[in-house]
């Protein structure tokens, strides 16, 4: 409206020029119907729950898959999620009691260090990595390491299966050799995802703390002595 | 760096040259700079005339380090609570990482460990890492050792002993800490108000703290192997080490102060990283005590009375 006035004042000599009725100077309120159409395309209110619930799982299992065949791809980082790193963390808190945990206090790890371990752990890696100087986000980051101990979960599902049959050496043998390939997927799995984000003189700087956790976590693991 | 500077100065003596070429063309106060430059650049002093230009630049790399030196070396940039505050704590490459550890582990005398190897860039990285990684080696070497030192007890069932790692963490993370802290103050509070070269700042000297920790991670791994007497000697290089590296570090500097001071501040440091170490073996390294069974003791006994009786 200011701006009409102020348009209006260069013409004051027009003032006898009227503007006919037939041209629309009002506003329309109402929301035009063609826009409500656009919106639909991307509007998830009105699916089935089963769409929406399936939709986080099929995203979830195909980063999986990407764990399983790491190769230099940025589908990993691109659309980030938490779900898998919790879902993999409760499993295997899960996984590692009914150990020698519960009696005594000189057992394995309490559900809770297994928690604090292994989210802590992350979020510290991912400040180092970044206080190095690297690019990548923190919560690509923390997604990252979270979906790489993919591996070692199932490596600890094989290691309470190979101890249901008994619980010496070769049991311990065979334990020993499956935990090390899982700790060795997952560390490679882990720099390939996040090898292209680092500064190339401090690579390693980065990619050790990445190896320690994963380490701890495999030490862990294959410490897991069953309850007589 | 040095493009830059050289071509100022280039331009100086272009400058120069030209005026002394046209000397009418010049005014008195340019002659005085004409023939002092004149006679620098005829007299093969580049270097002179150079440390007249270098002296007024503000951006040459001698004057920072300089004042980075009486500051303490520390350069932070911005304030504490932005981010680039701490990435410049974490300034370094994986070279120099390296080179930082092999200092430590191999002390030359004559050779401060803070000014050959940190040269006013401490960083976080090596002391915080290196504390994380003789954590865990400390509690997993000593639940293995504990593991095959019950070996042949058949009432032992493994246990994993996963508290120790917390009971680790606490007590290397407060001596990593807490020390560097102490000692800091206490060389700060002993300096008074001469600032000079000698003293250190803080970060430095949780740098040094930290990296001199790094002889204990290869220690604590050979400290598996069963015997009393190679642990006892471990602890000892270990610390003939280590100490070493903290002793050529901080003696410059209590060198001036009274003689008592210097001595009881050295010794305390060595007596402190030498509790730290012993203490570490004896809570996570223990030798089993057996109870020895009624049947082996019950001979030597009825043998010791036979013997008594002559």
């Amino acid at each position: 409206m200011a701006a009409a006035e102020e348009a209006s004042r260069p013409f004051a000599g027009l003032s006898d020029v009227s503007i006919s009725e037939d041209i629309p100077v009002e506003g329309d309120i109402s929301v035009p119907v063609g826009s409500s159409r656009r919106d639909d395309e991307f509007s998830t209110l009105d699916e089935p729950v089963k769409e929406t619930i399936l939709r986080d799982l099929r995203a979830v299992g195909n980063k999986f898959i990407h764990v399983l065949y790491p190769k230099r791809s940025s589908a990993l980082l691109r659309d980030w999620d938490l779900w898998g790193p919790l879902l993999l963390c409760v499993t295997l808190a899960l996984l590692l009691q009914g150990g020698a945990a519960d009696s005594d206090d000189q057992g394995g790890p309490q559900f809770a260090e297994v928690f604090v371990i292994i989210w802590f752990g992350s979020i510290i890696i991912t400040l180092n990595s970044k206080l190095l100087g690297g690019t990548i986000s923190f919560f690509q980051s923390l997604c990252v390491l979270g979906y790489c101990i993919m591996p070692l979960t199932v490596a600890m599902a094989v290691c309470r299966i190979v101890l249901v049959g008994g619980s010496g050496t070769v049991s311990f043998a065979v334990r020993l050799v499956v935990v090390t390939a899982s700790f060795g997927w997952s560390t490679f799995a882990s720099t390939a995802f996040l090898a292209d984000s680092q500064p190339p003189n401090r690579k390693a700087l980065v990619v050790y703390p990445v190896f320690l956790f994963y380490f701890v976590i495999g030490w862990m693991i294959l410490t897991f002595s069953p309850s007589q | 760096m040095a493009s830059p500077n050289d071509l100022q100065f280039q331009e100086f003596e272009e400058a120069a040259e030209l005026l002394s070429a046209d000397p009418g063309a010049s005014t008195l106060s340019m002659s005085v700079s004409n023939t002092t430059t004149a006679a620098a650049a005829a007299g093969g002093g580049g270097g002179g005339g150079g440390e007249d230009v270098k002296l007024d630049l503000s951006e040459d790399e001698e004057g920072q380090e300089e004042s980075s030196e009486l500051l303490g070396g520390q350069k932070a940039t911005g304030g504490f609570w932005t981010f680039e505050y701490y990435q410049s704590f974490f300034n370094v490459d994986t070279v120099q990482v390296l080179d930082r550890v092999k200092g430590s582990v191999m002390p030359l005398p004559g050779r401060n460990f803070i000014k050959h190897h940190l040269r006013s860039n401490p960083d976080l990285y090596g002391p915080f890492w290196i504390c994380v990684t003789l954590v865990f080696s400390v509690a997993i070497s000593g639940n293995l050792s504990t593991f095959l030192s019950e070996m042949g007890n058949p009432s032992y069932h493994y246990r994993p002993q996963f508290h120790r790692v917390t009971i680790a963490a606490v007590v290397i993370f407060t001596y990593a800490w807490l020390v560097p802290i102490g000692l800091w103050g206490f060389l700060t509070w002993r300096q008074g108000a001469e600032r000079q070269i000698g003293g250190y700042s803080f970060l430095e000297t949780v740098c040094v703290y930290g990296y001199s920790l790094f002889i204990y991670i290869p220690t604590s791994v050979l400290w598996i192997i069963p015997f009393e007497w190679l642990r006892w000697t471990l602890i000892l290089i270990a610390m003939v080490i280590s100490g070493s590296v903290l002793v050529l570090t901080f003696w410059p500097v209590v060198r001036d102060d009274t003689k008592v001071m210097a001595v009881a501040t050295v010794a305390s440091i060595v007596v402190l990283h030498t509790l730290l170490a012993v203490v570490c073996k004896l809570y996570f390294f223990q030798t089993a005590v057996h109870v020895p069974t009624p049947a082996p003791t019950a001979p030597p006994i009825q043998m010791t009375l036979a013997t008594q009786s002559h």
